[in-house]
């Protein structure tokens, strides 16, 4: 009697102190898909996670797994972060949409947040950058800058997201160049260097003296930095180890906002469900500093452009612009929809060279 | 002075103890490295090793343990036929991925037909799957005598680009607003690999694997077939002299953990994965060959080395969210059982003499 005194005892106790924790801290999971030094994508996320370290101090705990295989071992890492008494969990790639939605039915008082994907529930949320609106200032300066008016672009996977990139590119290096040429590899993967060095490779070889990239290594600009006369882009971060040459610009992730944001609002009890596009308006998307390698005349026009996205004065998707097979798209004035941006399946006219599939 | 005797045989006891030893000097080395990482060494093995079985969660990891720990053992398994026999499948990541595309594409193929026939076709075209691309390097050795290791392994980039190419295209979920990745499995119950026993984690699958353990186990122990693989592994010739057609054993060998290869990327796609995804494969197929060797080329070894091979996978997990623990310390610790394995092994083959220093 007196062993089961003392065992329910020490369970209430545990029980309290447990309980008196989870009132006391916030507790924010993050999921990542790569290594946190990728240098990339996963490396803003985590920057993301430390502004809310910093933001909120003792009040906010934050734990993270990373490199995790999206399939079903997600599942399992993002269970464990609930199971480990996380309030909110940010799944920071496409491939963690349909393990979130898993782990979010068993967990309805664990809110999610899931970036890039199309799947909500009422406690799941999804949230994602309009990247295209870096991508459009990156093709004009791309466009002014090429001699060889061969641009070489290395894709990942041919999802909406990225052939949206590539189509913004496209359209605004074409407006300031109308003899500019792409020359697209498709590298399977988010994060893989001797990939990414292959392919930025095979692209200078091809003639290439830019590159842009939706790969999230360092890989392509020390390949550029090699040939010596080719430029790059810092993508999803600054990669400003490669500035001022041959980094001569980059489009940067800023995550930090919003998970200070949605962090505050588990806090107040208000968060909500919700599906969230943002773009350099908001401050989600940033562009690296333009380094003096760009001529200056270059320069000024390409914030100008910035500057009239973020005030909401143009749209990089604005007609008239057909698609590849020549049938119209948009015409004259006319503005892209969400819709059919977040599912684009189709090049722009002017682009060679098919989606694989 | 330390001297290396040779054994006329290897040690029987050592064959056995070398494995558990193997663990236990992985324990020490790794809790050095997370120590020298400013972790608690008892706290982070304690972590990766008894939480998961004994812990708070235990609830939850215990089932997942099966799972993970599923498709090691059934494709191990089909692996240690071979290397008993000395063919050597190294492809067995495209031999899964081929399983899952195959018998996903039948599921997707009858969707949304309810009936009880689905899933078992499915489990057929996921072993046909795996077992024809395993034919290949068989086919390719028999035929003009091509090395099956480097056939087998190449065809795994073959295999990893059709399964993107897959969903990409022919299988990418029509209602998927363009994005990659078929239907989810799960969501279609005929062709769903669900659990038999709610919260156990005991799908379609682990019975496959406990089925496949057990055959094994016979085939060896029992068939003149399981004769055959060990004569031809321990002595070609004399295999040879008692009528052993070498060809015949590639076929089977390669044809068999194809065929169970398949079979257990069958079983995670239409179960835990639920999905054909271009990243699908998470490197079950080469984990796997270390489970084999884990196990001593045994069943029942084998079966064990799966289970302990999943432990670290979901404890290592579990110290890298609870005591940040970075990813790449939790890959390097994995890796250091199988070197810790093969250097402890000198014990099997060698004994250990002390020679005593001669007076001048």
């Amino acid at each position: 009697m007196t062993l089961t005194r003392l065992l329910t005892s020490a369970a209430l106790a545990l029980g309290l102190a447990t309980g008196a924790t989870a009132q006391d801290k916030t507790k924010v999971g993050f999921i990542y898909v790569g290594p946190i030094g990728d240098g990339g994508w996963t490396y803003e996320h985590d920057k993301g996670r430390l502004a809310v370290e910093e933001h909120f101090g003792d009040a906010v705990e934050t734990v993270y797994q990373e490199s995790v295989p999206e399939g079903a071992d997600a599942a399992r890492a993002i269970t464990q972060m609930a199971l480990q008494g996380a309030d909110l969990i940010f799944t920071t790639s496409f491939g963690f949409m349909e393990p979130t939605l898993e782990v979010a039915k068993k967990f309805p008082n664990v809110k999610f947040e899931h970036a890039t994907g199309y799947k909500t529930l009422p406690n799941v949320s999804t949230y994602s950058a309009r990247f295209y609106e870096g991508r459009a200032v990156q093709g004009h300066i791309a466009g002014e800058m090429t001699e060889s008016n061969t641009i070489g672009y290395i894709a990942s996977y041919p999802i909406p997201e990225v052939i949206r990139g590539i189509n913004s590119a496209y359209l605004h290096a074409k407006k300031v160049n109308p003899d500019v040429e792409f020359k697209i590899i498709w590298a399977y993967t988010w994060f893989d260097p001797a990939k990414e060095a292959d392919a930025a490779q095979a692209l200078i070889e091809q003639g290439a003296d830019v590159i842009l990239q939706h790969t999230d290594s360092t890989a392509p600009q020390a390949a550029a930095e090699k040939a010596g006369d080719v430029i790059t882009f810092g993508q999803a971060s600054d990669m400003a180890e490669y500035a001022p040459f041959p980094r001569v610009s980059s489009i940067i992730d800023n995550w930090a906002p919003y998970y200070i944001d949605r962090t505050q609002a588990v806090i107040d009890g208000t968060w909500e469900s919700q599906q969230v596009w943002h773009g350099i308006d908001e401050g989600m998307v940033k562009i690296g500093e333009i380094t003096d390698a760009v001529p200056a005349d270059v320069k000024a026009d390409a914030l100008a452009l910035k500057e009239t996205m973020a005030a909401g004065e143009y749209h990089p998707f604005t007609g008239p612009i057909n698609r590849q097979d020549g049938s119209a798209w948009l015409a004259e004035g006319e503005i892209a929809d969400d819709g059919t941006l977040l599912g684009m399946d189709f090049y722009v006219e002017g682009i060679s060279g098919q989606i694989p599939n | 002075m330390l001297r290396l005797e040779k054994r006329p045989q290897p040690s029987r006891i050592w064959t056995w103890a070398t494995p558990p030893l193997a663990v236990l000097v992985t324990m020490i080395a790794g809790g050095a490295l997370f120590a020298a990482l400013g972790k608690d060494p008892v706290e982070a093995i304690a972590t990766i090793f008894w939480k998961p079985l004994f812990g708070e969660f235990a609830f939850y990891y215990r089932p997942q343990l099966l799972i993970k720990a599923t498709p090691l053992i059934l494709i191990a398994i089909g692996l240690s036929l071979g290397f008993r026999a000395g063919v050597w499948n190294i492809g067995a990541e495209g031999q899964y991925i081929l399983g899952a595309l195959t018998g996903a594409g039948v599921g997707l193929a009858l969707y949304p037909l309810d009936s009880a026939v689905v899933f078992p076709l499915m489990i057929i075209a996921g072993a046909l799957g795996g077992w024809a691309w395993a034919m290949i390097p068989a086919l390719l050795k028999v035929r003009f005598g091509t090395n099956e290791i480097l056939v087998s392994l190449m065809l795994v980039y073959v295999a990893e680009q059709l399964l993107a190419a897959m969903a990409l295209g022919p299988m990418r979920n029509p209602d998927g607003h363009g994005f990659p990745g078929s239907r989810n499995l799960r969501d279609y119950p005929s062709a769903h690999n669900a659990e038999i026993i709610e919260g156990t984690g005991m799908h379609w699958g682990v019975a496959a694997a406990v089925i496949a353990v057990i055959a094994a186990y016979v085939l060896l122990s029992r068939h003149i077939l399981g004769f055959q693989i060990r004569l031809a592994g321990q002595a070609p010739r004399a295999a040879r002299f008692s009528g052993v057609r070498p060809g015949r054993l590639v076929l089977v060998c390669l044809g068999t953990s194809g065929a169970l290869a398949g079979l257990a990327g069958m079983f995670e796609v239409a179960g835990p994965a639920g999905q054909v995804s271009i990243d699908f494969n998470v490197g079950y197929g080469f984990t796997a060959i270390i489970v084999a060797f884990l196990g001593r080329l045994h069943p029942v070894g084998i079966a064990l080395a799966g289970l302990l091979m999943a432990l670290t996978y979901i404890g290592g997990e579990m110290a890298q969210s609870t005591l940040g623990l970075p990813a790449a310390a939790i890959q390097l610790f994995q890796g250091m059982l199988l070197f810790f394995l093969l250097a402890v092994d000198l014990l099997t083959n060698y004994r250990i003499r002390i020679r005593k220093k001669e007076v001048a």
